[in-house]
């Protein structure tokens, strides 16, 4: 009798055969496990998302002038082709560090190459905060790098390091590098060392042998990283917030000051929808390159 | 790889560089707390403990932590169950609404943070929840689901499923088990995920920027305020255990992985 009570909401026979019913249910089950995450994300992001856009086109009644002061009003303009700049600039630069690094630790043995990795995950653990605060240290007037540099001579008055764009540049490169190690090294990881041995044994010299295999076959390492690092950078607030000293006047921080001083939800909207969709269509051109989860996966 | 070349020493003095330039910075703010005076001047001219003290005297700041911790311990406590729960359905069923779903959850990953705030201020504006610790642990609960989802799924798939169809064949209803067999077998990957969520809401700064207030301001969101309004060196005390708490984890993961046999 227990049987086959048993057989009636659970096949033992393979999946193709399983009842339209028991597979109604299945997916029912399902769904319904998912509901409480979809649900959360669903109320606290999707209905947000829906009545931003909503607001982006409103001003007593329909309008587009929210769109079009980004448009035509200097600040607007100057602020994305500034968040457009420093994002170029961080992502080359990340990747000029971090590439290197992530090869080291592939190739090292694996002693090395857990030390290396231990170095880039400690400041990736670290909180955005307190790497604010410790380039706030380094940089400003008569900071380290400032009193080191006068101090061997090579320059006579302290440079502005901090407060400007450079500052937030050098800070958003430190912050934002382990989002480009990881995701090239998981990449490098796959690599097989046979390649590069049946490479060497046809005669490449190293450099030929990096330059035609190894290099090739990290490319979507580094296309995951650069992406992962440009969209971070372009939403970046508290870093140029901190470092940048309000001055380097980066898009999320054009949207927090139009909330928080201004109570202008019409600007702040619209300047959140083109940023939000700039990252989408980044992150749709390149998924279908890579797939989304490996450009996330380091996040 | 032996051959110690000309170019081999300088690819490995640029690793040593950029090595250096990732964690120099963090050593710094050390020596920093433990300075004698109310200004940012390195190396500390006489050292002492008096920020360590003004930390944790203030109830300001320890208020803040005590905050920070009720909200990170609640968060992993609720996105936990959460996102196994959405981790088992990714894993289980091929519906078709599933692959839209995914995205979904992968959402709070993808929408720049600012806009993030600037939404869930906006809904809790409506809704009466503004700086309210709920508020806050539901706001970091999104946020962190993704990560809690992709623990748990790469747990998942490194197990084989037909163990829990024969727990089920032999009579245990789905939930039990789930519970007795699934669940023991992935335990590490969601304590990963449980323990990314902890940190996940331990770290977040800017949408508590905008939704907290009042009594209910976490750590980061005071450190924030004192970092851009007024910088004492009690900000390099609280880093300087920041860090430690950091340097200790990772050496914990190196050691994990050194006892591994992979």
């Amino acid at each position: 009798m227990k049987a086959t009570a048993i057989n009636s909401n659970f096949p033992l026979v393979s999946h193709r055969d399983a009842s339209l019913g028991y597979r109604r249910r299945e997916h029912a089950l399902m769904l319904l496990l998912m509901s409480p995450a979809v649900l959360v994300v669903f109320v606290l992001l999707l209905i947000p998302l829906g009545w931003l856009i909503g607001q982006s086109f409103y001003a007593d009644g329909f309008t587009l002038e929210h769109y079009q002061r980004i448009f035509t009003e200097g600040i607007y303009w100057n602020t994305f082709w500034v968040t457009f700049r420093i994002s170029f600039i961080v992502t080359l630069l990340a990747l000029l560090m971090g590439y290197p690094i992530a090869y080291a630790a592939s190739i090292l043995p694996r002693r090395w190459s857990v030390l290396v990795l231990a170095l880039v995950i400690l400041p990736f653990w670290t909180s955005v905060l307190v790497r604010a605060y410790a380039w706030l240290i380094l940089l400003q007037r008569s900071g380290v790098v400032n009193e080191s540099l006068m101090g061997v001579g090579l320059i006579d008055a302290p440079l502005a390091l901090v407060h400007n764009e450079l500052g937030t540049i050098i800070a958003t490169v430190h912050i934002l590098l382990p989002f480009m190690v990881l995701p090239l090294y998981a990449t490098m990881q796959k690599i097989p060392h046979d390649l590069i041995q049946a490479g060497a044994s046809l005669g490449g010299t190293p450099l030929h042998v990096f330059m035609r295999v190894f290099f090739p076959l990290s490319l979507s390492g580094v296309l995951a990283g650069m992406t992962l690092v440009f969209v971070l950078c372009l939403g970046f607030y508290i870093t140029p917030e901190l470092v940048g000293g309000g001055r380097t006047v980066m898009a999320s921080m054009l949207v927090s000051r139009n909330i928080q001083l201004y109570s202008d939800w019409g600007a702040a909207s619209a300047v959140s929808v083109v940023l939000l969709l700039c990252v989408l269509a980044i992150f749709y051109v390149v998924s279908r390159l890579v797939p989304l989860e490996k450009i996330l996966g380091a996040k | 790889m032996n051959k110690l070349s000309l170019s081999r020493i300088t690819f490995m003095g640029y690793v040593a560089l950029v090595l250096a330039f990732l964690i120099l910075p963090l050593l710094i703010v050390v020596p920093m707390s433990f300075s004698d005076s109310r200004f940012l001047s390195f190396p500390p001219s006489n050292y002492s403990f008096r920020w360590y003290d003004s930390l944790f005297n203030n109830p300001g700041w320890m208020s803040a932590a005590k905050t920070s911790l009720i909200v990170a311990f609640s968060t992993a406590l609720i996105a936990t169950p959460i996102g196994v729960a959405a981790a088992y359905a990714i894993n289980n069923s091929s519906h078709w609404l599933m692959r839209y779903l995914k995205i979904v959850l992968l959402l709070p990953l993808i929408v720049p943070i600012i806009i993030v705030a600037t939404g869930v201020f906006f809904i809790y504006a409506l809704s009466g929840v503004l700086y309210t610790i709920p508020g806050l642990v539901m706001a970091d609960v999104m946020l962190a689901l993704p990560y809690v989802i992709t623990a748990v799924t790469a747990g998942l798939h490194g197990f084989d499923q037909t163990q829990e169809m024969v727990a089920r064949s032999l009579g245990m209803n789905r939930f039990r088990a789930f519970m007795s067999v699934t669940l023991p077998q992935i335990m590490p990957s969601v304590v990963t995920g449980a323990i990314f969520a902890f940190i996940q809401a331990l770290d977040e700064t800017m949408v508590a920027l905008f939704i907290s207030g009042g009594q209910n301001q976490p750590l980061t969101v005071r450190m924030f305020t004192a970092l851009r309004d007024e910088i004492d060196p009690t900000i390099a005390a609280i880093s300087t255990l920041l860090t430690a708490a950091s340097f200790a984890l990772v050496l914990l993961l190196v050691l994990a992985r050194r006892q591994s046999p992979t």
